[in-house]
């Protein structure tokens, strides 16, 4: 998360004093990234330097110093705002390498392995369906951090799953001739390093 | 104490070659007020678990025990009334009947039971309200959206007094929203003093539970561990 772009958002609603904006920095993304003091301080000065937020001049590292956003604040918020995130290439999987790995190593159970993972993601799953069940329920921001969460676990254990039955079919009926999967996946889609 | 245990349970159907093991000695403890997730993949035995639980299917060996009874040793009527009275189902496609309101729906095993249609229809009005259904009542299921007709369904396995909740893929075809829902009015239930088995792939739905159980050809494989608090999540930050 840019603290760059989330203070912008925070002035875009109008001017507020620093001290301010860290409690409600800290109120909109759920208190799940807290936040500290002098990293709100150097934003701030580094995106008055840059034009994009005003003082009203009182002394520095005041929490009493206000700030508004400049035309060029919003516009660069704007912009963030529609940017997507990198998506397009698959990260270097680390759980993925584990499988991969496993499946070649003697006398190691691939299925044990993706049990264990499983059950780790599950365990994390259960912590954050309780902070959903206990204070998410009437605090939307945090419900939001909380799914995102619950969902990128999700897709990682349904990855497992699937992983787990393709094994096991191809263990029953292996092909005739296993490709060399690695390198042509990593020409086709270009995995970063 | 113990609502419900399953010790060294066994399900075999057919013989010779197409005999199948669906269950292979499987022991699960279920507390008053917990809820456990079994969750495996298709085939694994989840559904086979729950229906001998429920006493709806016959063990091939091993033991069930509901509220320290042994199964094994009761009569059918004790048994149907068991199932009537302790114990509530909750099926993904939501086995409400369609020529009842939803007020009727909930009432019926209480009705069954031999409780007055009154008194029936009384407790089945309070389970409604508190899973906030009471201005639906007297709506067919088909008057309902989706979400409505599981929370009836739901109502109608806690109306009474249920020591046993047993669910097999419970939030079914519903949007995630509406998921969540049933899971929060089941996990509700249970730390209302009920012990609950959800049967699911699902590992969102399975994450409400205080115990998840894995399942695979017909064993219990795995399981999780006891619950941290969510302090040492957010202590963590995302991304670590």
């Amino acid at each position: 998360m840019s603290v760059r772009h989330a203070l912008l958002a925070l002035l875009s609603e109008g001017p507020k004093y620093g001290l301010q904006l860290r409690e409600e920095f800290e109120a909109r993304t759920g208190e799940v990234w807290p936040l500290n003091v002098g990293q709100v301080y150097t934003t701030l000065q580094r995106l008055e330097r840059d034009g994009l937020v005003e003082s009203d001049g009182a002394e520095e590292d005041s929490p009493q110093k206000g700030f508004r956003i400049t035309p060029e604040g919003e516009s660069e918020l704007a912009g963030w705002l529609r940017t997507p995130p990198d998506l397009a290439s698959p990260p270097r999987d680390e759980l993925v390498m584990k499988v991969l790995v496993a499946m070649r190593v003697p006398g190691t159970s691939v299925h044990e392995v993706i049990q264990v993972h499983r059950r780790y993601l599950i365990e994390l799953m259960q912590q954050w369906t309780r902070i959903k069940e206990d204070e998410a329920e009437f605090d939307v921001a945090l419900a939001l951090v909380v799914d995102a969460e619950l969902f990128r676990l999700d897709a990682v254990i349904r990855w497992l799953d699937s992983a787990d039955g393709r094994i096991k079919r191809a263990d029953l009926d292996p092909p005739e001739q296993a490709p060399a999967a690695l390198p042509r996946l990593r020409r086709r889609v270009g995995v970063r390093r | 104490m113990n609502v419900l245990d399953l010790r060294g349970v066994t399900k075999t159907y057919g013989t010779g070659a197409a005999e199948v093991h669906a269950l292979r000695g499987v022991d699960l403890s279920v507390q008053a007020g917990a809820m456990v997730a079994v969750m495996g993949p298709s085939g694994s035995g989840k559904s086979t678990l729950l229906t001998i639980a429920g006493s709806l299917e016959e063990p091939t060996g091993g033991e069930v025990l509901v509220g320290g009874t042994a199964l094994a040793g009761m009569s059918r009527n004790a048994k149907a009334r068991l199932r009537r009275r302790a114990i509530g189902y909750v099926f993904q496609d939501f086995n409400l009947l369609a020529g009842l309101t939803a007020a009727e729906n909930v009432a019926l095993p209480l009705e069954l039971d031999g409780v007055s249609a009154r008194a029936a229809r009384k407790a089945g009005l309070r389970a409604l309200e508190e899973l906030g259904l009471s201005e639906r009542a007297s709506r067919f299921p088909d008057e309902l959206s989706g979400g409505e007709r599981q929370r009836v369904a739901i109502a109608r396995a806690v109306v009474g007094d249920r020591r046993l909740l047993l669910a097999d893929e419970p939030s079914g075809a519903l949007d995630s929203v509406n998921a969540e829902e049933v899971m929060r009015l089941l996990h509700e239930a249970c730390k209302r003093g009920v012990a609950a088995v959800i049967v699911t792939h699902d590992a969102q739905l399975a994450s409400w539970a205080d115990r998840v159980v894995f399942l695979r050809d017909g064993r219990v494989v795995d399981q999780t561990a006891p619950q941290r608090g969510p302090e040492t999540l957010l202590a963590q930050g995302p991304g670590q």
